[in-house]
């Protein structure tokens, strides 16, 4: 193979793309030098099991996506505003809504969710750390290489160019030859180890290890939100994976599952791949619902109004979510019978969905709203999902849906729930959570500032795509007609508002850090559950000793009764796990093997696969039990945090 | 916990040895046999059945003498169950016959 082969050649936006990434790696690895911060870097983050500091990199690396996905999305949005303007050509265009897609479904959303639970969850529950840490830090590892991989792509070996949802026989090896496509099934198959494993994990942390007295239903909404998630990741990630090694199979060892030929069925992909798609969807939208709730609950200073109606509505959504994938594909043909059942099971869903409108509602109802920036994407997010769910349900109806499917509608469709949902969840929360994790607020004027610019830069994009997608104008089209040029050049408008307010958003985390007053207490926003029982910055341990737990407000109950999570008499030494770099190796030889498979260099990657299974059976001996922390060091860090 | 760990996990190394077999033995099934296309598929469903049980035995302690077998995951596996048969009567409903 030739180096031009490997190399992608020929773009001058790539070009630049490479120099970027040389010039941004060659500064961090002379940072890392001239500070020397190797060795801290190795101790406290590429070894740590901690489930807070896994979390923040979780965050770190889903911001990171959130820029490169937005950097697509801009490409996307200036090719648009005119008609035959030639910024990108259709090659180009295709790879760039393939990456957009995928890295904001799989590397962004799913991570930036995944962290705050992380972080948030044994928390909020009363546990020290996950279930299982080792597992957790193998899981943050497998994300982080599987985003790797198909973040490269770009630059060696050339995207993926069939789409996020690549059907087949278009993502197949006779329509799609070379490494683009392999990078797609690789990628997602390497993150997709650990999201599973993340869902087995946060499932066992949220039934084993919940602080006493915390029966299920007195858990807070955002953990109850979770448990639901980790539920259908468990049930809906096997699917994906299967569907992913058989077209992995097709591709390169020549199968034929779902190809044209040789009794081939390239709608079994479709199939196969929303079976999946859509309880996916619900994982990325159910914990956003739970950051919401927790936020408009703090905010309403209220008790969240149908605490019970609001759990019932998930766990049905959740048995829905895996009935409805019909919908993604009714205009394949299956027939009227087919397509009405899914119609009637798709319309099902939207009731619990509505029940927890109301629910917020219900909440905000009389209440003395606090305005701060979480509370304001949380109202942003009420009435903007709305238009979402509806115009969903519109989609829904298999007919109408002739007309919709694969239009500017739909698009605009899945961005009111996506972004009006799990981005704005994903700010609120982060933004909500982030005194508890770093230890001082994000400058609130700020924060409004990029709150109001990312809002309304959403609106101006997405609402005159329904109109768009009503007039005609279908997905995935590189060059547009003159007779929609005007809406085009709004939408393209507002895109760059969003991009705004995201990038002031970051720069609101470095300016905040330079002037933001530090917490002291740990209870920033008068909170009402138990990871505000916490001192800021939060012992490695979490909690010294834990309260009994009597009400689904536990911290409010707490601070009437004037306990707190130290109690000097209760202290016992404190069994914490070890640090370990086998994750990061683990993960960095499948990494290898992987990247060694998009090339089809089967000898080599067969060599990085012996060195995975060493190390598995390396860890299979591994007899480290963890160590103690003794009474007096936890008497010590306690009475220096609380000032006692 | 620590003196309860034994030096060698005799139970999952038999299940990843038994589980690469029959991995083996159904990929060889379908490629390399001349089997009829119904044998091959009975084979490989039986073989699917014991690699459940294996899974569920060796290494999901769906027997365990010393908690008087008191972890048996029913509520997982009947979601599983439910799981699986959505795929499959799904798929066979909205692929094969297609009302
Ligand atoms: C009120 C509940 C909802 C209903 C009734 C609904 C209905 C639909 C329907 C029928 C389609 C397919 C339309 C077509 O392809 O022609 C669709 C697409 C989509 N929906 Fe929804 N939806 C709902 C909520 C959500 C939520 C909460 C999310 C995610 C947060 C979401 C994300 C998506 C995505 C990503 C697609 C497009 C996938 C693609 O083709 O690339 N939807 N929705
Ligand atoms: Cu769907």
């Amino acid at each position: 193979m030739n180096l031009d082969e490997f190399f992608v050649t020929g773009e001058p936006l790539i070009y630049a793309g490479m120099v970027s990434i040389v010039l941004v790696t060659s500064a961090m690895i002379f940072l890392l030098t001239y500070f020397k911060k190797w060795g801290w870097l190795w101790r406290e983050w590429l070894t740590t099991v901690d489930h807070k500091k896994i979390g923040v990199m979780y965050i770190l690396s889903a911001l990171a996506m959130l820029f490169r996905g937005g950097v697509d999305a801009l490409m996307m949005r200036v090719q648009l505003a005119f008609p035959d303007l030639n910024f990108l050509n259709a090659q180009h265009y295709n790879e760039i809504f393939t990456t957009h897609g995928t890295i904001m479904i799989i590397f962004m959303a799913m991570p930036f969710l995944i962290g705050l639970m992380n972080i948030i969850v044994p928390l909020q529950i009363g546990a020290r750390d996950f279930a299982f840490p080792f597992v957790n830090a193998l899981s943050f590892w497998s994300f982080f290489f599987g985003a790797l991989l198909f973040n490269i792509s770009f630059v060696i070996g050339g995207s993926p160019d069939a789409g996020w949802t690549s059907y087949t026989p278009l993502a197949g090896a006779a329509m799609n030859p070379g490494p683009g496509q392999n990078f797609y099934l690789l990628g997602l198959q390497l993150s997709g180890i650990g999201t599973l494993a993340t869902g087995i994990n946060l499932m066992v942390t949220i039934l084993k290890m919940r602080a006493p007295g915390m029966k299920l239903f007195k858990m807070p909404i955002f953990s109850w939100s979770t448990l639901v998630t980790s539920f259908i990741i468990i049930f809906a990630f096997p699917i994906l994976t299967v569907a992913l090694a058989l077209m992995t199979i097709d591709r390169i060892f020549g199968s034929q599952f779902f190809t044209l030929t040789g009794e081939g069925l390239p709608m079994m992909w479709a199939n196969l791949f929303w079976m999946w798609g859509h309880p996916e969807v619900y994982i990325v939208i159910l914990p956003a619902f739970g950051i919401f709730s927790e936020v408009i609950a703090t905010f309403a200073k209220k008790r969240i109004f149908g605490y019970h109606a609001m759990v019932w509505s998930m766990i049905l959504i959740a048995g829905l979510s895996f009935l409805v994938w019909v919908h993604h594909f009714f205009t394949m043909g299956a027939g009227a019978f087919v397509n009405s059942v899914f119609s009637v099971s798709t319309m099902l869903i939207a009731v619990p969905t509505g029940v927890k409108i109301f629910n917020w509602l219900g909440t905000l109802y009389k209440s003395k709203i606090q305005f701060t920036t979480p509370m304001m994407w949380a109202l942003a997010f009420i009435p903007s999902f709305v238009i979402g769910g509806v115009t969903g349900v519109m989609l829904g109806m298999a007919a109408a849906d002739y007309q919709f499917h694969n239009s500017y509608f739909l698009i605009a469709h899945f961005h009111y729930v996506l972004i009006a949902g799990t981005v704005f969840a994903c700010f609120a929360g982060l933004e909500y959570w982030y005194p508890k994790m770093f230890g001082h607020k994000l400058n609130e004027k700020l924060g409004k500032l990029s709150f109001w610019l990312f809002v309304i830069g959403f609106h101006v994009t997405f609402l005159p795509q329904y109109f768009l997608g009503l007039d005609g104008m279908p997905r995935r089209l590189f060059d547009t007609a003159p007779e929609w040029f005007t809406l085009n050049f709004i939408s393209t408008v507002g895109a760059f508002g969003m991009g705004a307010g995201f990038a002031l958003f970051v720069f609101n985390i470095y300016y905040s850090y330079r002037t933001s007053q530090r917490e002291t207490t740990g209870d920033s926003w008068d909170g009402r559950t138990l990871e505000w029982a916490t001192p800021t910055p939060i012992p490695h341990y979490n909690f010294a000793t834990l309260p009994t737990i009597r009400d689904i407000d536990a911290f409010v109950e707490m601070k009437k009764r004037n306990e707190t999570t130290y109690d000097e008499s209760k202290l016992k030494p404190i069994h914490m796990p070890n640090n370990s770099g086998q994750p990061f190796i683990m993960m960095a030889l499948l990494f290898m093997a992987s990247f060694a498979l998009v090339f089809e260099w089967i000898t080599l990657s067969v060599i990085f696969l012996v060195g995975v299974l060493i190390m598995m059976v390396i860890r299979s001996f591994d007899e480290d039990d963890g160590h103690h922390v003794e009474v007096e060091e936890i008497k010590e860090t306690e009475r220096s945090l609380r000032g006692l | 916990m620590s003196n309860q760990t034994k030096r060698i996990p005799t139970h999952h190394i038999i299940g990843f040895v038994l589980s690469i077999l029959l991995t083996i033995l159904a990929a060889w099934t379908t490629i390399g046999s001349d089997l009829s296309t119904n044998w091959i598929i009975t084979i490989i469903m039986l073989l699917a059945v014991i690699q459940a049980g294996i899974q569920l035995i060796m290494f999901m302690h769906i027997v365990e003498p010393e908690s008087k077998n008191g972890h048996v995951p029913w509520n997982m596996m009947f979601h599983g169950f439910v799981t699986a048969s959505i795929v499959v009567a799904g798929s066979i409903f909205v692929m094969v016959y297609a009302f």
